[in-house]
């Protein structure tokens, strides 16, 4: 169930990135701050992506360079605030 | 009678700023500044931070409605619909990236207009080009050090809190600086082009110490992002205020045009005039739906909504410019004297084009949105 949900935040995730950037090949692993176009719109774009597709805010100390520097490490954050937003 | 605005909307918006605000904005305009009555009956009314929740002293008013009642106010005075657009940006960002603390401290002083916000981003040396500035935010003992100059800092005469943008240790930060903080100097800034009466000023900081609880979001990378929301909050309302001056410019043409005759014909019914008459409803209908479009995204949290608000800022803002000089020009040696508020018009939509990136970078950015899917 967990590995289910996972996968389907890792290509939600996925399938936004490679929607603005076609030609982009995003693996979970790939630094994606590595293909030199990512600018501040787009980060903004991003992080109010993930907060309205998986009903989340995002508080200031996850808004850390690593926890999007990858889809592996957006996922993980998606799941370490999706239960706390659920039992909060 | 109050004037608490218990419904915010369009209509009581309008109500109220053809009541106390469009029949001084002239006025206004020739002195250089707004008084502080007409502050505090915008404060009264409920203006200044709407959006803000009801625990923070606002009316959570939905986006959308927000963008309507800053075209209403920018079709009576486009300086005052500056200063509610700098003080907009600081408590929509209060809001969005705002501990607790300083939501509490700050909130309900800026939804009641006790405490007016300005932005403070520009510099001598860095208008749209963000990436240029200069003053600095360096951490010293737990405290934040502020130096710098910020220069055309509306409503910077003004002000008690300023938002204030600077290079931090790792990336820009944003910074809450209350006027009254030692080494804060204020200077006026007068006589510009156009909203003449927003209380620009060039605001200096010399070694301004603050509390670590100064620090508005998070530091680091996502620093940017508070700068990047914060000027979205910005040219959503200069996309508003750009709407509001086509409406007022079409207003004043259709009543002046209906009047004044050439050969004993009402200007109304010559074809040029018609002309100009017709692209002015067409493009204020058209601007209008962009910045809803834009609003609704907002409303849904939706991404979209950062780029229908360039586009909504650019096509607003060029469309009051061009349609507030023909209405100089329909109004003819009226239109360039003090008779008539077109002139004011014409002056302030200059600005719009200039204001919260300039329109060389609107277009910069809304053909990188046509080209993205061809990247790398």
């Amino acid at each position: 169930m967990t590995t289910h949900a996972t996968a389907t935040t890792a290509e939600t995730i996925t399938g936004f990135i490679t929607g603005r950037f076609p030609r982009a090949e995003i693996d979970p692993a790939k630094d994606i701050f590595s293909l030199g176009y990512i600018n501040s719109l787009f980060a903004m774009e991003l992080v109010m992506f993930i907060e309205k597709t998986f009903e989340l805010t995002i508080p200031n100390e996850e808004l850390s360079i690593d926890n999007f520097r990858t889809v592996e490490a957006m996922t993980a954050l998606v799941d370490r605030l999706r239960p706390a937003v659920t039992t909060g | 009678m109050t004037d608490q605005l218990t419904a915010l909307d369009r209509a009581t918006a309008r109500r109220f700023v053809d009541e106390h605000i469009a029949p001084f904005a002239d006025a206004w305009d020739r002195a250089g500044a707004v008084p502080e009555e007409a502050l505090t009956r915008i404060g009264e009314a409920g203006l200044w931070a709407p959006f803000l929740p009801p625990r923070l002293g606002g009316s959570g008013t939905d986006m959308v409605t927000l963008g309507a009642i800053h075209e209403e106010v920018g079709r009576g005075c486009s300086s005052v619909r500056s200063l509610l657009t700098v003080h907009t940006m600081l408590a929509w960002a209060l809001r969005r990236w705002g501990s607790e603390a300083q939501r509490d401290r700050w909130g309900p002083e800026l939804a009641a207009g006790r405490v007016l916000g300005a932005f403070c981003l520009s510099e001598p040396g860095a208008g749209s080009d963000t990436s240029g500035i200069t003053t600095t935010a360096r951490l010293d003992g737990g405290a934040w050090v502020v130096d710098g100059v910020k220069k055309w800092i509306t409503g910077g005469q003004r002000a008690d809190l300023f938002l204030v943008f600077a290079r931090g240790p790792a990336a820009t930060v944003a910074l809450l600086v209350p006027r009254a903080t030692p080494g804060v100097t204020v200077t006026p800034i007068d006589d510009m082009l156009g909203t003449r009466a927003s209380m620009l000023a060039e605001v200096s900081f010399d070694g301004v110490r603050l509390g670590p609880d100064a620090l508005l979001g998070p530091s680091g990378f996502a620093s940017g992002m508070v700068l990047t929301g914060t000027l979205d909050l910005g040219r959503y309302s200069v996309a508003a205020g750009s709407v509001g001056i086509i409406q007022a410019c079409l207003d004043a043409c259709a009543d002046y045009t209906s009047r004044r005759r050439v050969g004993g014909t009402p200007l109304g019914e010559l074809p040029l005039i018609q002309a100009k008459v017709s692209d002015m409803v067409t493009d204020v209908r058209a601007a209008r739906l962009l910045l809803a479009e834009a609003g609704r995204l907002k409303d849904a949290g939706d991404e979209a909504t950062l780029m229908a608000t360039w586009v909504a800022k650019y096509f607003a803002s060029t469309a009051a410019a061009r349609h507030a000089s023909e209405a100089v020009q329909i109004h003819g040696a009226n239109g360039c004297g003090t008779g008539y508020p077109v002139a004011r018009y014409y002056r302030d939509a200059k600005v719009m084009e200039i204001i919260e990136g300039s329109n060389e970078i609107q277009r910069t950015t809304i053909a990188g949105e046509a080209y993205r899917r061809q990247v790398p």
